[in-house]
């Protein structure tokens, strides 16, 4: 599976906010297959450009093609097959147990009145112990830490089985082992089949073990973009951030792994 | 050594006992379900037999099951004063008294759902205000071109005004938020009961009517009463059935509901409309009666869970049961009576405040 099929399309994409312009024309091609790893300060429109993706907001100018089509042709719940969302916070104020959010994500994958089926139940059961929740699956939700709720919701994401995952900040409130545990997981899908992952990092070394290519934001476009290898560097950074590092190749993280200078 | 493996053993076939429930799937939903309409049937023919003439059961099935099947011959033998006391005066006040309730704890599911907010119903939106306000209207000036549906009219026309403008309110360019839901609800409920103060301190001879309508009363309900919440109920449970799900991943946030395939806007936009439109009805019918919407949701959510597939009907059902029961009490067993609205505040509110403060205990 070298030749690698085209998955987004963006053109031109603005988008203001009363205040300021996220987007300024923003244009970007990513393939299928690569875990994709969007860094950059505060407030760049990391998120929003999650947003547009999955079409939760719609850019004022410019055009989206998923798949080779405009991402306004699909329903939602094709998209909901396509892609799902892992988000920072997730916060729910109602008794649910893990089981039930957890199955929640194949609901898109159900008609509105089917009950889920035994193969359905089978799925949560391996994802819960992928997850490492299975011991929470009859707690509610409303009583877990933050920590584990945060697994329930990846959980979530991963029953939903799609080609396409988006992770906004979906690891920031893991310890590290579950972190790296979670990271490791989604890079094994990518790499077995074939998944697309597309992350946003605060923290740019841990994206740099797992991403295939980065994406550096700035100002309303994608400032710098290539793999990973290639585009971290100490002049990136001060680009970017204005922050002075070193770059140095770790073969511990088997990644580049960046020291702040202080 | 011997009682803490022997603890564990029983612990362990608890918890069989326990998984052996939970793969029967949805059934015990089912028996909750089965369990309150058998309880409903019961209660409605006990509250028909209760009253100042008091009737006996066998009569009373006798006479309903003549009116279902229209069998006249089926109740030839029994007193005809009996009859039209069952079938004219406590049959159109129990259905009537049943479907309210069961319509306002519809309500407060769904709005309990919208707002992710476990204390919300139909007032947190002013949609009760709203429908008060347009009620109050209607009777101040003695409107009767529409004969009986003059007040439900304007007490729908009220809700919705009240709706439109709390929606238009808190809509912001982030779409619709709970936060800004709730305020600009509890804004505009405090200017429409101004403004029914207003209507009542210029209503002069009318005050009564609209002071004690506002206090709720299912006295002299007609079946035509009967049909126009029946309605409403129904079709809003359909509406709401078809929507159980998106409601369940609405839960989840707007984000991550979105992100599973449910079109947000539109289905916040659709239940808003219908909820606003069965708590205008009964508004306009019972006047204002409190607690139902929010109790209901609360106290069945412990016992079904959240899942809104099961909490609907069910809630639906128990709140029938609930304001039934209260409405018997004050009809036939307290002395005098007491009007409904004012009941269900006086034993409903200090019974929530014992359930709030149990669950701030963290007992649950």
């Amino acid at each position: 599976m070298n030749d690698a099929v085209e998955l987004f399309r963006m053109t031109d994409l603005t988008l203001r906010y009363p205040d300021r312009d996220v987007l300024r024309g923003l244009s970007l091609t990513l393939t299928g297959g690569r875990f994709y790893g969007l860094l950059g300060p505060n407030g760049c429109g990391k998120t929003t450009l999650l947003d547009l993706l999955m079409r939760l907001r719609r850019p004022e100018g410019g055009q989206i093609l998923f798949r080779g089509r405009t991402l306004t042709a699909y329903t939602r719940p094709d998209l909901a097959r396509a892609m799902a969302l892992v988000p920072q916070n997730f916060y729910i104020n109602f008794p649910f147990t893990v089981r039930q959010v957890v199955m929640m994500g194949r609901y898109p994958h159900l008609s509105r009145f089917a009950p889920p089926g035994p193969d359905d139940q089978a799925r949560v059961d391996a994802v819960l112990e992928t997850a490492d929740i299975t011991a929470l699956a009859d707690k509610q939700v409303t009583a877990l830490s933050g920590g584990e709720r945060q697994r329930v919701i990846i959980a979530r994401a991963l029953v939903q089985d799609t080609d396409v995952v988006m992770l906004d900040e979906a690891t920031s409130n893991l310890d590290i082992r579950h972190a790296l545990q979670l990271l490791n997981l989604f890079r094994d899908q990518v790499d077995g089949q074939q998944r697309t992952v597309i992350a946003v990092f605060q923290d740019i070394n841990l994206a740099a073990m797992y991403c295939d290519d980065l994406l550096f934001m700035k100002d309303g476009q994608v400032a710098v973009h290539g793999e990973t290898e290639a585009v971290l560097n100490p002049g990136t950074l001060s680009d970017i951030y204005g922050v002075s590092a070193q770059v140095a190749y770790r073969k511990e993280a088997q990644a580049p792994q960046v020291v702040y200078r202080r | 050594m011997e009682p803490s493996s022997a603890t564990k053993v029983t612990n362990v076939r608890a918890r069989d006992r326990r998984k052996s429930i939970v793969s029967l799937g949805v059934h015990p939903a089912v028996g909750t379900m089965v369990g309150l309409l058998l309880l409903l049937a019961a209660a409605v023919v006990a509250a028909t037999s209760l009253g100042y003439i008091r009737l006996p059961f066998p009569a009373v099935l006798q006479i309903m099951a003549a009116r279902l099947f229209d069998q006249p011959a089926w109740i030839a033998q029994i007193d005809p004063v009996w009859i039209v006391v069952v079938t004219e005066v406590r049959l159109p006040r129990i259905l009537t008294s049943a479907l309210v309730g069961g319509g306002l704890a519809l309500a407060g599911v769904v709005f309990q759902g919208i707002l992710l907010n476990p204390l919300a119903d139909p007032y947190t939106l002013g949609v009760s205000a709203g429908a008060a306000f347009g009620a109050s209207i209607a009777l101040l000036l003695n409107i009767g071109m529409l004969g009986i549906y003059s007040v439900p009219l304007f007490a729908f026309v009220g809700a919705a005004g009240t709706l439109l403008l709390v929606v238009f309110l808190a809509s912001g360019s982030g779409g619709l938020s709970s936060t800004n839901l709730v305020l600009s609800g509890i804004i505009v409920a405090a200017i429409l009961s101004a403004g029914i103060s207003f209507l009542k301190y210029v209503a002069d001879e009318q005050v009564g009517v609209i002071i004690f309508w506002l206090m709720g009363s299912f006295a002299s309900r007609t079946w035509s009463d009967v049909a126009l919440v029946g309605t409403a109920v129904a079709g809003s449970l359909a509406v709401f059935m078809v929507y159980a799900r998106d409601l369940n991943l609405m839960a989840l946030g707007e984000r991550s509901a979105a992100s599973l395939g449910v079109d947000f806007q539109r289905v916040t936009l659709v239940l808003l409309i219908i909820a606003s439109l069965v708590s205008a009805v009964c508004v306009a019918v019972a006047g204002i009666i409190g607690f139902v919407g929010l109790l209901v949701p609360h106290m069945m959510r412990m016992l079904t869970g959240p899942d809104n597939r099961r909490l609907l009907p069910v809630s639906m059902l128990a709140g029938a049961i609930l304001l039934l029961g209260a409405d018997t009490l004050t009809r036939a067993v307290l002395p005098q009576e007491i009007p409904i609205g004012v009941l269900t505040a006086l034993v409903g509110g200090p019974f929530f405040c014992y359930v709030f403060r149990r669950r701030q205990l963290g007992k649950n």
